[in-house]
């Protein structure tokens, strides 16, 4: 890294070798070697660590896969333990990127689009602070002020929509439910969300957007023929990114959700709701011991699936269309 | 740590203009804490800057398990640094499974628990230890445990065991049902539904409070003493002492179970003890504890309590939390032995009990037991 930053015109000197001595050259030669290893060396720890990560895992947690339930947490078999709290993960972190995406999308166009340009430097600054808020106090704001103020819309809901299946039962007299941790959730992913979008956003193709103001479109249009196609895959890669946050999220989801273990339900406005699996390993873990904290790490192992599966699922998405 | 320090500084300098110096500070921070104490070392500034009589004790001595001592173990602490300022105290609150298995392998030099270990764990190898020197258990913190409830205008109801077991097993669902009326004549109860609130971690807190109810209405509980909240029962859930309080705070007609200490502005249950209904109180705790007997079977440095929940003494408050301390009988390192010592006399002294009651709300021991448990410490060698 230092060798790249000391040399900061290594590459533009390539462009032109004819103006370089041999000594000069032979310098060039051994910087730009060393760059290339630093580089090289770099990229290789990614993958050594995840291998790593994903090595200490398996080891670690194999146990649990042939332990007896009796010795795992709630004494059920490690896939009943894992089923629900898959499911809890997923289900949460895809209310949040549903009531996400949306926002996101719209303040991104509105940063790189619409605003005057004074307006959306400091929107911009805005949306980024906002991504480096800690979950924890995203949490504390969860449980002391929107929990509480939802629970009055969730008795509403209930009262009055209670025929629909996700909004049945009895409504919690707290608000702490899934429905409150998805729009916490909801909250932190979305900086991160239009922050990517708003990046390609501001890099359509200038031809084509004047293009279709050219042809008397609106700017509505101009956004919906021209900016939305262009940044497809940017908005699926901010997406995924937003997706992988919530799905690894633990303070939040621990503070503000009240978790009735191996849950399986749809139903938002509960008292009882599924737990996450990041969330039971950060509960269970200060006081698990013996094959209990084997069942745990497989856990995370199970979450480093899903996110990997989520990974490669949006790779294929946002790989461009071939060009007609 | 200086230099972790200046370094810190320096980044933070060069990241505040991209808005990420909050992210930076709290990384650098956490990176500059972890490199600091190593489990029991001489302290490398070996200056004896105490002017005071007090032997010079010096070094870190690091131990950790029950989160419920946090608050006791900081007045400890801050107590002993006062009389002994070369020597460094930390104490982990990782949870009380935790402590135990560190303090099994030796990453701590004494450990917190509200469990004790089990005759047969108390009799095999411990890292830090010489073999075979048996190990020093004594109850230094007594906690009642309250039963805190969100009724507006109702400070206090009287409640038995059997209604407590119904209410947090979801069989009574309303505060105006006929058991809770029937033992508060002239309280007016609403008709709001009763959200019962538990801990969603393991929780020793849990495990005392299953404890009583399985022991005082084994009819209405089946579920046993347990740290972790039965699966089967519904009912909301919350992390730690502080997010049950939040949630009792939040919902009116909510109910739940946390250390006395932290239900100060909530109404709490008179708990039916005998034929009287008790209120919590840090006397009531120790009267209680006081009339328990010892556990049989363990050596006479390790002091485990049976808890009699049953017990009808008068003015007794049963619904209590145990904590203990855990020492070697005799420590691989004659330092760390000496440090652990005097740490522990004083967290058992009259001054030490009460800074812990001052600031955790805990009843502090009665003399007898302070006679001996001071008896178990003078033998850590």
């Amino acid at each position: 890294m230092a060798a790249i930053l000391a040399e900061p015109g290594a590459g533009v000197r390539t462009a032109a070798p004819s103006d370089l001595t041999g000594a000069g050259r032979r310098k060039e030669r051994r910087t730009d070697q060393l760059a290339k290893w630093t580089v090289l060396a770099s990229g290789a720890a990614i993958v050594v660590v995840l291998a790593g990560v994903a090595l200490f895992l398996l080891i670690q947690g194999a146990p649990a896969l042939t332990a007896a339930a009796s010795e795992l947490p709630y004494q059920v078999d490690f896939w009943s333990l894992a089923g629900p709290l898959a499911f809890g993960s997923v289900w949460v972190s895809g209310l949040a990127l549903l009531f996400a995406t949306p926002i996101a999308v719209a303040v991104a166009l509105f940063i790189s689009r619409l605003a005057p340009r004074s307006v959306s430097r400091y929107c911009g600054i805005a949306v980024d602070l906002l991504a480096a808020v800690p979950s924890v106090v995203y949490g504390l704001w969860g449980i002391m002020v929107l929990a509480p103020n939802l629970a009055v819309c969730y008795r509403w809901l209930s009262e009055n929509m209670g025929w629909f299946p996700l909004f049945a039962g009895t409504p919690s007299a707290t608000g702490r439910t899934i429905l409150t941790a998805a729009l916490v959730l909801a909250v932190m992913v979305m900086p991160i969300m239009a922050s990517v979008c708003r990046e390609v956003f501001a890099q359509t193709p200038t031809a084509t957007s004047e293009a279709a103001l050219a042809l008397g479109a609106t700017k509505w249009e101009t956004i919906r023929l021209a900016v939305l196609p262009f940044g497809r895959s940017g908005i699926i890669s901010g997406a995924m990114l937003g997706l992988g946050r919530a799905l690894g999220e633990t303070m939040a989801i621990a503070m503000v959700l009240s978790p009735t273990p191996l849950l399986v339900s749809l139903q938002l406005l509960n008292s009882t709701n599924p737990n996450t699996v990041a969330a039971m390993i950060a509960q269970t873990f200060p006081e698990a011991n013996g094959l209990q904290v084997n069942a745990l790490i497989t856990l995370g192992l199970v979450l480093f699936a899903i996110t990997f599966v989520v990974n490669a699922f949006a790779r294929r998405l946002a790989r461009p269309k071939p060009e007609a | 740590m200086r230099e972790c320090l200046a370094q810190a500084m320096r980044m933070i300098t060069k990241l505040s203009r991209s808005g990420m110096a909050v992210l930076a500070l709290g990384v650098i921070l956490s990176g500059c804490a972890a490199n600091e104490a190593p489990v029991v070392s001489d302290s490398p500034v070996a200056t004896n800057t105490n002017t005071n009589t007090a032997p010079a004790l010096q070094g870190t001595l690091v131990g950790g398990g029950a989160s419920s001592q946090t608050a006791a173990q900081e007045a400890w602490r801050a107590g002993f640094q006062t009389t002994y300022s070369a020597v460094t105290v930390d104490y982990d609150p990782t949870g009380s499974g935790t402590g135990r298995s560190s303090f099994s392998s030796g990453g701590f030099a004494f450990a917190g628990t509200d469990d004790a270990f089990s005759v047969e764990e108390a009799a095999g190898a411990f890292a830090g230890c010489s073999a075979g020197t048996g190990l020093v258990e004594i109850p230094v913190y007594i906690s009642p445990i309250a039963v805190a409830f969100n009724l507006p205008d109702v400070p206090t109801l009287n409640l038995d065991p059997a209604t407590i077991a119904k209410i947090f097993a979801g069989k009574i669902k309303s505060w105006d049902d006929k058991a809770i009326a029937a033992a508060n004549p002239g309280v007016k109860l609403p008709n709001t539904a009763i959200t019962a609130v538990h801990r969603s971690d393991k929780s020793g807190t849990t495990g005392n409070f299953t404890d009583y109810l399985a022991e005082t209405a084994s009819a209405e509980w089946t579920w046993g003493a347990v740290e972790q909240w039965p699966e089967k029962l519904a009912g909301e859930a919350a992390d730690k002492t502080q997010g049950v309080r939040e949630a009792i705070t939040s919902a009116a007609g909510a109910i739940g179970y946390l250390d006395a200490s932290q239900a100060a502005d909530l109404g709490t249950v008179a708990i039916k003890v005998g034929s009287d209904y008790v209120q919590h109180s840090a006397e009531g705790a120790a009267a209680a504890v006081a009339a328990s007997k010892l556990e049989t079977g363990r050596a006479a440095t390790d002091i485990v309590f049976d808890l009699d929940r049953k017990q009808t003494t008068s003015k007794a408050y049963p619904l209590v939390l145990v904590s203990y301390l855990v020492a070697c009988g005799q420590y691989q390192d004659a330092n760390t032995a000496e440090l652990v010592r005097t740490y522990f006399e004083h967290a058992v002294s009259t001054a030490g009990q009460q800074a812990a009651a001052n600031q955790a709300g805990s009843a502090p021991l009665n003399s007898e037991l302070t006679s001996l448990v001071s008896d178990a410490i003078s033998k850590i060698k």
